[in-house]
């Protein structure tokens, strides 16, 4: 067993691409869930409008790749505003459904053989990130000891102070008596509007904001593969943010922050770890584990790490128990 | 001052469903609400008289708090028009109902329980710099408010007796607090007029007494309150002036005295066992017989809605006269 490898290979999915995506995601869901109670299931959507907007700028019509990270935020925000204008009524259970419907629906017009001309149907689009990388100060060495490649690194080195940055904006917002009023409609709407706030305009800027903040994942996630796909913004990217975001402790800051760390490195040991114990043959036959099917039982092991730690830690990892003893009282 | 002496108009006007008061700060006309083959509210007339406390009683699902909903935005009607302060408010949306001095509490307390009792007492405040998207991100913008409001609140606090719990979780306090912190937060937003949904439900008898002393108080300070309630022994106490309500209609208004006499409150809600000395006879309400009022209703339940054995005999029969 290489344990050399099995800890660099840990430690650099840590703090990678993923990690960092992973991050902002469940960042802006934790603005909509873990602040605001609005129960968006469709986080994807929002990165796909932020890669999206970005790819499809830059491909199809041609802009320059800095006016077209404005594109992907924008699209987030008209995003917000098209899917929160009908939805934000409704109550919580019922958003779900809706932004997770929606979300769907976005994927399967972006991979539409009709638009395939715009917007790169199932083969996704590429090459928009160019401008970027020529920009890249880093050269050929590889960077130990997590042994990254240049670019990656340059990526890297933007997207965490972004990350930063959505952390501090977070951390400005929910101090402030905005904040407050966020809060007070996650504990009951009706009593906020019976105060005289505006409740349905707060919770259009909260989705605007942690569209926002999805729409900055979904543009590092495509910038990390230099492509775009329509099947990366599927459910499986929203229920990661999800379970990164119950992870590191709803309505923390960092919560999200310390989850993608997390769960993104446990994923990875747990990758490398199961492989390299197989090659060395420590896994009795009798267990229906193979190379193979790695990527799928390290899945199992992440899935009943989970389940253990709603029972045993309910909060997350850096969240208060009181907060969940007052809720299920 | 003498808070509990009635006021010279309730006697003065006539004791009859949609009379005119003096100095009304509510006026409805017509306001009705239909689910679906029941109406749940149809009030022809109503006036509520500015700086008096206003009892709204009636049986279960008579519609009082159906009528609430619908004054404070958080139900459409589907007719009529209501003017508060000379304002015609009929269809504006709940949040701006607040900012024209008119706020409510709820029948199931609404205490924010992730909120600290201070996060919830601030909230209450209207036009807060700091409420803005862009603005809360500059705190130099509202310190200076913030702390106005908080200031505000601790003398809130403390009058209401929260002081002690001042940084606790709402979600933690007795469900009695929670009745108080609600009531003190509403306050926060500085209205004319303060509609009460069953304030006193569940709430124990020592408790019961601060909150009448509280509601008391309102009035003294100027406010208007409406207020919703089926412990008969706290309407006859605060109230200066009784409607009733059975089944989306005002069957009756009046003084306490009065209301506890009228032989069709007693046959829609009181109970017909308590007009035993028939209904002439209980005309001329004294003090006893106000003690026999109390029984009857601490015999109500507290807070609950909805069908149920504990309604009073007659209720249905009468009101389906109506």
């Amino acid at each position: 067993m290489d344990w050399a490898l099995i800890f660099r290979s840990t430690g650099q999915a840590a703090i990678g691409p993923d990690a960092c995506y992973y991050a902002l995601a469940a960042s802006g869901l934790n603005v909509h869930i873990g602040y605001t109670g609005l129960l968006n299931f469709g986080q994807a959507a929002f990165g796909a409008a932020g890669a999206y907007g970005l790819a499809v700028a830059v491909v199809t019509y041609g802009v320059s790749f800095w006016a077209a990270l404005f594109v992907g935020l924008l699209g987030s925000v008209v995003l917000a505003l098209v899917l929160g204008f009908p939805t934000l009524r409704l109550r919580s259970d019922y958003l779900a459904i809706v932004t997770l419907a929606a979300a769907e629906i976005i994927r399967l017009v972006v991979r539409s053989v009709r638009y395939t001309a715009t917007l790169g149907g199932t083969d996704g689009l590429q090459a928009f990130g160019d401008a970027f990388f020529r920009l890249n100060p880093f050269d050929g060495a590889s960077y130990t000891p997590l042994q990254f490649r240049p670019d990656q690194v340059w990526l890297l080195v933007c997207a965490w102070p972004l990350v930063a940055l959505c952390c501090l904006l977070t951390f400005l917002l929910m101090r402030s008596p905005w904040g407050r009023v966020v809060k007070a409609i996650r504990e009951d709407e009706d009593a906020v509007r019976s105060l005289g706030k505006n409740t349905y305009w707060y919770k259009m800027q909260s989705l605007m904001l942690g569209g926002a903040f999805g729409a900055v994942a979904g543009i590092v996630f495509a910038m990390s593969k230099q492509s775009v796909n329509p099947d990366d913004y599927g459910t499986r990217f929203t229920f990661t943010a999800l379970a990164v975001m119950i992870l590191g402790g709803t309505a923390r800051v960092i919560g999200p922050v310390v989850g993608a760390v997390i769960f993104i490195g446990i994923l990875q040991f747990l990758d490398v770890l199961l492989r390299q114990a197989i090659d060395a043959g420590l896994v009795p036959g009798w267990l229906p584990i193979d190379v193979n099917k790695v990527a799928i039982i390290r899945l199992i092991f992440v899935g009943i790490a989970l389940v253990l730690l709603m029972i045993f830690r309910p909060q997350g990892i850096l969240g208060d128990r009181r907060e969940v003893a007052i809720r299920d009282r | 001052m003498t808070v509990d002496a009635p006021a010279s108009w309730t006697t003065t006007i006539a004791h009859e469903p949609g009379v005119a008061k003096p100095d009304p700060i509510l006026v409805v006309e017509g306001v009705n609400r239909r689910f679906g083959g029941l109406v749940a509210v149809d009030v022809a007339h109503m006036e509520v008289q500015r700086g008096a406390i206003t009892a709204l009683i009636g049986p279960n699902g008579a519609g009082k708090t159906t009528l609430f909903n619908l004054l404070t935005g958080f139900d459409q009607s589907d007719g009529g028009s209501w003017r508060f302060a000379g304002r015609d408010l009929s269809g504006v949306p709940a949040h701006k109902v607040a900012h024209h001095g008119m706020v409510r509490t709820f029948q199931l307390t609404k205490s924010l329980a992730l909120l600290t009792v201070m996060e919830n007492m601030k909230l209450g405040a209207t036009g807060q710099r700091g409420e803005r998207f862009w603005g809360g991100l500059l705190r130099p913008l509202w310190r200076a408010q913030e702390k106005e409001i908080e200031e505000r609140a601790d003398v809130l606090l403390e009058r209401f007796k929260l002081s002690h719990v001042r940084d606790e979780f709402a979600g933690a306090l007795s469900g009695g607090q929670r009745k108080l912190l609600e009531m003190a937060r509403a306050l926060m937003v500085q209205p004319d007029l303060v509609m009460l949904d069953e304030p006193m439900a569940g709430v124990n008898p020592v408790l019961k007494q601060s909150l009448l002393t509280h509601v008391k108080q309102l009035r003294a300070d100027g406010m208007t309150v409406l207020f919703v309630e089926h412990d008969m022994d706290v309407v006859y106490d605060i109230s200066d002036w009784v409607v009733v309500l059975a089944q989306g209609r005002i069957i009756a208004e009046g003084p306490p005295a009065a209301i506890g006499a009228n032989p069709k409150v007693i046959d829609a809600y009181l109970g017909t066992h308590f007009a035993e000395g028939g209904g002439e006879a209980l005309g001329e309400l004294g003090p006893q017989e106000h003690l026999e009022v109390m029984e009857v209703g601490l015999g109500q339940p507290l807070g609950a809605e909805g069908p149920g054995p504990e309604r009073p005999l007659g209720a249905e029969g009468t009101a389906g006269d109506g």
